[in-house]
């Protein structure tokens, strides 16, 4: 009952945060209210009995991406910007598609398992359990994802190089 | 329900003694290092109010508190407002997983000396420390002063920078420990602290924890011979102050999670847990006075060049030893 609630109110304070970051027209000001989406979603993984999520969630998402991102906003001092919302139709068209294919899924989820739809969590995944599955069964899946992003870090190290330093000049 | 009752009750009281022992420390922290930093470049240190200056903390909030709170004209008003008390809020929420003590038995109930002891107790305090560079972050811009955004923007790097390290170097801690739980990884460590196990570990976290806490000689995101005093330029009164408080509180955690994961936290013979707990972080704090007493600050290429090209490798070697090491061994 209380899980319900709070669920309820976690979610709805999502959608908020999601819709009130898409709209912002200052950048800082969308990643806050991206973080504090990142917030709820922890908190839900949480409720759900997830808890190395969760954790996941706080310090990939919250506490090293989007600082990443901030960092660069203010590197390149877009937050002065705040140009006003261009009201595009065609800008909508891609994001009305992914939308309605994202419910179309959850919708053929539910009604596929109709059980996955009851309050309270079923399991209460414990840190061990999760890291024996994770590392275990989809070990090669965990591989190739981390091989995808060392490609991404060489790639990013090839385009960051530019040209090769003369001797004696300064590092930056 | 009176079960229910009983247990949110024992927490309520729990985070209420927390808290005032906390700030309280961290009142009288600040004190401390004017008195030690004082005599170590020969001065006597605050020493008008009251006997030994120990009335100084509250003076110092007097003070800061009948100061006018200014608001700069082009500041954003409301996260101007709210930066400094998200740098002690996430502080000191740290505490909630910080075990001081085994277990005691009271009125026949076992009572857990930890205001909650999650499974995931290490990666919540990454995940807060990781939380604690959007105070620096919003408050260096929000202030609307190109000091204060140099300064944000450095913080934000540095912090970035030297979490890396910090979460690797407990990758062996929570090897030998076998969980998450800061319960479990204090009791992992009945017969030798990690100290002594994992000698470099121990090494690279207090450096890391050094400069996530923001203090000499990585307080580069302050520097204040370039950039004024850094992401807190703009402050006055109370704002500032909390900025202050919020630092020494965070010396105080990163002292109990040195405690907690290296010094086998409230092991040690002869006196009670609690006080060996606070010796070993009192003793952790005072290591980051006197570092900061004893060294320069850093240039900002040389901090960046230690973290990402030093201390990282060293401490990913580590990690590989120690778990090559404990696979042969065995556990």
């Amino acid at each position: 009952m209380i899980g319900s609630v709070v669920f309820y109110l976690l979610a709805a304070a999502t959608l908020t945060a999601t819709l009130l970051c898409i709209t912002r027209t200052s950048p800082v000001h969308a990643v806050i209210y991206l973080v504090h989406a990142f917030f709820d979603l922890a908190l839900i993984f949480y409720l759900f009995g997830a808890p190395l999520v969760a954790a996941w969630e706080m310090i990939i998402y919250a506490g090293a991406v989007m600082v990443l991102f901030l960092f660069i906003i203010m590197m390149l001092e877009l937050a002065t910007g705040g140009k006003p919302l261009t009201v595009d139709r065609r800008r909508w068209v891609p994001v009305l598609l992914l939308s309605l294919v994202t419910l179309a899924c959850t919708v053929l989820l539910i009604i596929q398992d109709p059980s996955a739809v009851g309050s309270g969590p079923a399991y209460h995944v414990s840190p061990r359990d999760f890291g024996t599955v994770l590392f275990d069964r989809y070990a090669l899946a965990v591989q190739v994802v981390s091989f995808q992003l060392l490609f991404a870090a060489v790639g990013a190290y090839y385009v960051g190089k530019g040209e090769p330093r003369k001797r004696g000049e300064q590092s930056s | 329900m009176t079960e229910l009752l009983i247990t949110s009750i024992l927490i309520l009281v729990k985070l209420i003694l927390v808290f005032a022992a906390v700030l309280g420390l961290a009142a009288y922290m600040v004190l401390a290092e004017r008195k030690v930093l004082g005599r170590m470049q020969l001065r006597y240190g605050p020493n008008r109010v009251g006997p030994f200056g120990l009335m100084q903390p509250m003076a110092d909030v007097i003070k800061l508190l009948t100061k006018e709170d200014l608001v700069p004209a082009k500041a954003d008003r409301i996260m101007f407002l709210i930066a400094p008390g998200m740098a002690s809020l996430i502080a000191l929420l740290s505490f909630a997983v910080v075990p001081f003590s085994p277990p005691i038995t009271l009125f026949g109930r076992t009572i857990p000396m930890v205001v909650c002891d999650l499974n995931i107790g290490l990666l919540y305090f990454l995940g807060l420390s990781s939380l604690a560079v959007y105070s620096i972050a919003l408050g260096g811009w929000a202030s609307n002063s190109k000091y204060a955004l140099l300064g944000a923007i450095r913080g934000l790097a540095q912090l970035i920078s030297y979490e890396l390290s910090m979460g690797l170097a407990v990758v062996p801690v929570v090897l030998t420990a076998k969980s998450f739980s800061l319960t479990e990884i204090v009791v992992s460590q009945a017969d030798w602290p990690n100290m002594l196990r994992h000698p470099l570990a121990f090494v690279i976290f207090m450096i890391s924890v050094m400069a996530e806490s923001k203090r000499t000689p990585f307080d580069l995101p302050e520097g204040e011979n370039e950039i004024v005093a850094g992401y807190h330029t703009e402050y006055s009164g109370m704002r500032f102050g909390l900025f202050f408080v919020g630092e020494y509180i965070n010396v105080i955690i990163l002292g109990s999670m040195v405690t907690v994961l290296f010094l086998g936290g409230w092991h040690g013979p002869l006196l009670p847990p609690i006080v060996w707990f606070s010796l070993k972080v009192l003793a952790v704090a005072f290591c980051f006075i006197w570092t900061r007493g004893t060294l320069p600050r850093l240039r900002y290429d040389q901090l960046m060049h230690f973290g990402w090209k030093f201390l990282i490798p060293v401490a990913l070697t580590n990690v590989l030893i120690t778990g090559a090491v404990m696979l042969a061994v065995g556990p």
